[in-house]
């Protein structure tokens, strides 16, 4: 059931080193000393329930929102001091953000293949317009696509610059069995051939369980579990990632954090 | 390094390929829609006929408008820079916020101080599509050219420009701290300016108290600065000077708030959140 992504041999540095990440939003604390780090070439699952702080963790390592503490390393750079020197290699996918509507989807991809300073860019364009069936797409109004139609648009927009480091928001959301299969397949198939390494916030458990090496559960701000997909499975007793996160999600809280797991990396 | 601290450590360096993509963007929506771009025309002409048929009427009934003839005219085109300025820069901003993009825009290289770049360029481009129909447009009509004015205009034109540029960071800072309920600032601030900036009449007509605001804004330089030329055939470096100069300053103190209003958007997690 699971297919671990390996680290690759000689991979010296993890592609990302969280150590005592904390965010405050006044009185709520969305993150609370989190720590963590995924290894280059792998790819790696972000979950937790509505609110366990997925999404504030991504929007830090991507460099949207400043930490209130802690220390953010992607692809080996301070992200706080020097994000403009690590932007150009990493990129970002989430059906809550969108392109602009107005513009056409050729137009879109113009201006990001411009902003990420893509070469050949009309050639990129045509190169995953074709991966990622979105060619006939192409001369459409982003707003005007399908739900389905924009995943596979913003994920396009994702893979310009042929990122080392890619942090996806829901990659399926929206898509259908078929087409989002096919997705998961283009996604492993681009870490193989790149050594990219993913950082995956889902709620599709099978897709976790599918295309992670590692597993960071998430509950209220915190760790609280992680692991490679058949540890979980073996620690929890259970059959599927569904059924553990069912677990860590229902279990009294404050739940009783096991030891390794907030553990600084 | 504190955390804030080390946010504002890094180099401001810029990327003149990542402006013109930026540009570009912008290009694109205008371009996609004909009712924008005549929109851009509709009303500054519009302004320009009002005015020039009451710059009309004056000539024939004032012997102040008398002596200059256009001198209204002149005025609501020159004023028309500063608003389609300012305007330029804000919507510009506020089609990111409708449009719920800032979020994929600051993660990928560019840099803030690359947005507001090309943000003004954009402004210019919108500032002369909109007005350029308008002045040639009172030549035939009116008999008047506000070409007439020469090597000044472009200096009257700079400033309003740079006025109107200001003003826009302004309001965009405004809008990312408190949301789009600020959004109409950007249509109604500049109308606040009007009174002050002796558009239509000069900087005496104002009570004593009200004539030290209106020289503290670049605007009541440019105007005076128009009129001294198009009624004494004179050109008033010291009003350039002082609009050049005061709008230095303002540039200065509206990009440190629109640095700070952006980093604290950053922190608050806005530029991911923030839309309609």
């Amino acid at each position: 059931m699971t297919s671990a992504s390996a680290t690759p041999a000689g991979a010296a540095q993890p592609a990302l080193a969280v150590q005592d990440l904390t965010k405050r939003f006044g009185a709520t604390l969305a993150v609370d000393s989190i720590g963590f780090e995924v290894a280059a070439g792998t790819t790696a699952g972000l979950l937790g329930g509505n609110g366990a702080g997925k999404t504030t963790t991504i929007s830090i390592l991507l460099g949207l929102l400043l930490p209130t503490s802690g220390r953010v390393r992607v692809l080996g750079e301070d992200m706080l001091r020097h994000r403009h020197r690590v932007l150009p290699r990493m990129n970002f996918s989430s059906p809550y953000v969108d392109l602009p509507h107005r513009l056409t989807v050729r137009e879109n991809l113009m201006v990001y293949g411009r902003l990420y300073g893509v070469r050949q860019l009309g050639l990129r364009i045509e190169e995953l317009a074709e991966a990622l069936d979105v060619g006939q797409l192409l001369g459409r109004q982003t707003g005007k696509l399908s739900a389905g139609q924009k995943t596979r648009v913003a994920l396009a927009k994702a893979l310009l610059n042929r990122p080392d480091l890619l942090l996806l928001d829901e990659p399926t959301a929206s898509l259908d069995p078929d087409t989002a299969d096919w997705i998961r397949t283009y996604l492993e198939r681009y870490r193989a051939e790149t050594g990219a390494t993913i950082l995956l916030a889902s709620h599709n458990m099978p897709e976790v369980e599918r295309m992670c090496s590692q597993v960071l559960m998430m509950r209220r701000g915190r760790i609280v579990d992680r692991g490679t997909p058949a540890e979980l499975l073996d620690r929890y007793g259970r059959a599927s990632l569904e059924q553990v996160f069912l677990d860590i999600a229902r279990a009294p809280y404050p739940a009783p954090v096991r030891e390794d797991a907030d553990a600084d990396p | 390094m504190p955390i804030r601290e080390a946010a504002f450590a890094y180099r401001p360096g810029l990327s003149a390929a990542r402006v013109g993509a930026m540009v570009l963007r912008y290009w694109y929506l205008l371009r996609g829609s004909w009712p924008r771009l005549l929109e851009l025309a509709y009303w500054p002409t519009m302004q320009m006929v009002l005015w020039g048929f009451i710059n009309e009427f004056m000539r024939t009934n004032s012997a102040w408008v008398a002596q200059a003839s256009g001198v209204l005219i002149g005025a609501v085109l020159l004023w028309d820079v500063m608003f389609r300025g300012q305007l330029g820069v804000s919507i510009s901003f506020l089609e990111e916020m409708w449009s719920r993009n800032l979020g994929h825009l600051f993660v990928s290289p560019l840099r803030p101080s690359e947005w507001v770049l090309s943000m003004m360029a954009m402004s210019l481009i919108r500032a002369v599509i909109g007005i350029l129909p308008a002045a040639l447009l009172a030549i035939p009509v009116f008999h008047y050219s506000v070409f007439s004015m020469g090597m000044p205009l472009a200096l009257f034109f700079v400033n309003l420009l740079l006025m109107g540029w200001w003003l826009g960071l302004l309001i965009i800072a405004l809008i990312l701290r408190h949301g789009l309920g600020a959004e109409s600032l950007a249509w109604v601030s500049v109308f606040l300016l009007a009174p002050v900036s002796a558009i239509y009449y000069p900087v005496t007509v104002l009570p004593g108290w009200l004539q030290a605001v209106a020289l503290a804004l670049p605007s009541a330089h440019v105007f005076e600065g128009m009129r001294a030329l198009l009624f004494q055939d004179v050109l008033r470096w010291d009003h350039l000077a002082w609009a050049f100069a005061i709008n230095a300053a303002y540039m200065a103190a509206a990009a440190a708030v629109f640095v700070r209003s952006f980093e604290a958007a950053r922190d608050r997690g806005a530029l991911l959140q923030t839309g309609e």
